[in-house]
């Protein structure tokens, strides 16, 4: 059980530096990477047996591994083909609770910016109130929204748009 | 030109930014007034090099606002103490002569002065003296652009305020300020992530915004004389849409604290915050009237974002917008009667105008993404961004439709308008 409890910190920890390595890599960020038994740790974690705790959120074939929902035209209803994926990061947000989530809604480029932003702010909220319902705690979200800034696709195309028109779900030290 | 350094930069801030920013804004005029009034602006007299300078930027302000139709000069020797013959300026088809010098004085500045003369009535109707230093030369145009503007339309003229805009290149963002004509710009500030929403105080001194720097939006009161800002709202959520009130004091925002998108008052220096509306929808887009008795919004209460006005007072908010099933950004004219905003009408978001008395509404551009109207403070222009050819750009259209403008600069997207006040 206490090797248990260690493995949970020491990948907490690895999740923190995970995340401080979106910025560019510092050389003190490398060794703190390499100390200890943590490479090992990961590559035998019981993944499979617990498909909601810390390591499932790093690892590429959980279903937590999905971090957007995408939305229509105008609208901030979440489609029935994500509430799955909703509820499966729930379940990991009621299992971690010491987990905070940033969910970032966004638009596509069309019309006004500030109205964007307001309809990106509704898909981020509509994200977090089923998380809610789902049971997360409030305490664990924050719903902000980028609007039409940041697109992930930049042509002006419906393909393009309808992956812009996103809510995405960020995990404390990814943001 | 003045050096700004933020002493407490921020996450995503390139850092001690401001300079005169690289790029030029380009104008292109592409229509212009039905009636134009003939006006000469002759060569003035005088130190040589400045003067022509000076007069080749009356001239061209002139020739921009689209009012004013410019008659050739050429062989004219005059100055502000000549007597014109107003027959053969007549002849020449001119309504309006202006005739000037420039001398240098001992200080090593230079005096400017004009005398403007009206050709039918034969007599001078308006004159100047301005002393300006060898780097005023553009500031001193203006200002005799605007006497000549004011005297023969009635109006203040626009020439000597400036505009706030946000030029967006590769992976950068400059919220730049420049002369109305687009030169002289200057970036307030620079990030890597985006700016939107700059606002101007009435003074003139300050531009409320909204950056993303800390991966979320936050507005700031930014004072463009010393470079400082402050963070007016940075609550849970987004906040964004800063509005000044008439008197300076407060700022409508949008915040996202309590739920949805919804309006509160806050002081300028993030204090003493209360909530304006409540809707179960979006309200965004906050707006004073210039009475300050009413805030125009968007909002989607009614199932479609459409415009709605509300009583600062306190009271039911009212409807605006009836056709169409787009109607965004509201923004008022100086004197309260006309109503921008942008509709969108088969895909095309273009700009209106609204004559808030008659609820006449009346399409004022021909393109297809216009955002951010901003009208001038003699309320004659409006300035928004647009789409030219997959870029961002500037335009201006007279509030009748008829005069066009477009601003541009060479590899980047430029938007987010804002036309300052008058100075005071």
């Amino acid at each position: 059980m206490n090797s248990r409890i260690a493995l949970s910190v020491s990948l907490i920890t690895l999740a923190v530096l995970a995340g401080c390595s979106s910025q560019p890599a510092a050389p003190e960020q490398d060794g703190a990477g390499v100390e200890g038994r943590t490479p090992s740790a990961v590559s035998t974690a019981p993944v499979s047996t617990d498909p909601y705790d810390l390591a499932a959120l790093k690892d590429p074939k959980s279903p937590l591994a999905k971090r957007s929902v995408y939305f229509d035209y105008d609208s901030y209803v979440i489609k029935d083909e994500f509430k799955p994926l909703l509820d499966h990061h729930a379940k990991f947000l009621v299992r971690n609770g010491q987990m905070k989530m940033l969910i970032q809604g966004n638009a596509d480029e069309r019309g006004s910016r500030e109205y964007n932003l307001a309809l990106g702010q509704k898909r981020a909220e509509a994200v977090k109130k089923a998380l809610l319902l789902l049971g997360a705690k409030e305490g664990q979200l924050e719903s902000v929204s980028l609007g039409e800034e940041k697109p992930a696709c930049a042509e002006s195309t419906e393909t393009c748009w309808a992956q812009n028109r996103r809510g995405d779900m960020l995990y404390s030290g990814e943001f | 030109m003045k050096t700004h350094c933020f002493r407490w930069l921020a996450g995503g801030l390139l850092g001690c930014a401001a300079f005169l920013a690289q790029a030029q804004l380009a104008i292109e005029i592409t229509g212009a007034g039905a009636q134009r009034l003939p006006v000469a602006v002759a060569d003035f007299g005088g130190e040589r090099v400045v003067s022509q300078a000076l007069v080749s930027v009356v001239r061209s302000d002139l020739e921009r606002s689209g009012l004013f139709n410019m008659i050739d000069t050429t062989g004219a020797l005059l100055d502000e103490n000549s007597v014109p013959n107003h027959a053969e300026w007549r002849g020449r088809g001119a309504d309006a002569l202006a005739a000037g010098s420039v001398s240098a004085t001992p200080d090593g500045r230079y005096e400017t002065r004009f005398r403007l003369h009206d050709t039918q009535k034969q007599a001078a109707i308006a004159g100047q003296a301005l002393s300006h230093g060898a780097n005023q030369i553009r500031t001193t145009a203006h200002r005799i652009a605007d006497t000549i503007y004011e005297k023969l339309t009635g109006e203040r003229g626009i020439f000597s305020t400036r505009i706030a805009y946000v030029v967006k290149s590769a992976g950068r963002y400059e919220l730049q300020i420049a002369d109305a004509d687009g030169n002289g710009a200057q970036a307030a500030l620079a990030s890597r992530e985006p700016i939107i929403s700059p606002a101007w105080s009435p003074d003139g001194g300050k531009l409320a915004y909204v950056s993303f720097e800390a991966k979320k939006p936050v507005v700031y009161v930014h004072d463009l004389a010393t470079g400082r800002r402050h963070v007016a709202a940075n609550f849970k959520g987004s906040n964004s849409a800063p509005a000044w009130s008439p008197d300076g004091k407060k700022l409508a925002v949008v915040l996202t604290k309590d739920g949805g998108s919804q309006i509160y008052l806050i002081n300028v220096d993030g204090s003493g915050i209360t909530r304006l509306a409540s809707s179960h929808g979006i309200d965004t887009e906050p707006q004073f009237s210039p009475d300050g008795e009413f805030i125009y919004f968007t909002s989607d209460r009614g199932g479609s974002p459409q415009i709605y006005r509300l009583p600062v007072a306190g009271d039911a908010a009212q409807r605006v917008t009836f056709e169409g099933s787009y109607n965004v950004t509201p923004r008022l004219s100086p004197d309260g009667k006309l109503l921008a905003f942008i509709t969108r009408d088969g895909g095309r978001f273009r700009v209106a105008v609204m004559d808030l008395a008659a609820r006449q509404t009346q399409i004022l551009t021909d393109t297809a993404k216009d955002e951010s109207p901003s009208f001038a403070p003699n309320g004659r222009m409006i300035l928004f961004a647009t789409e030219v050819g997959g870029r961002g750009v500037l335009a201006a259209v007279s509030t009748d439709g008829r005069v066009k403008q477009r601003l541009s600069v060479q590899a980047a997207d430029v938007r987010e308008p804002a036309w300052g006040p008058f100075n005071k």
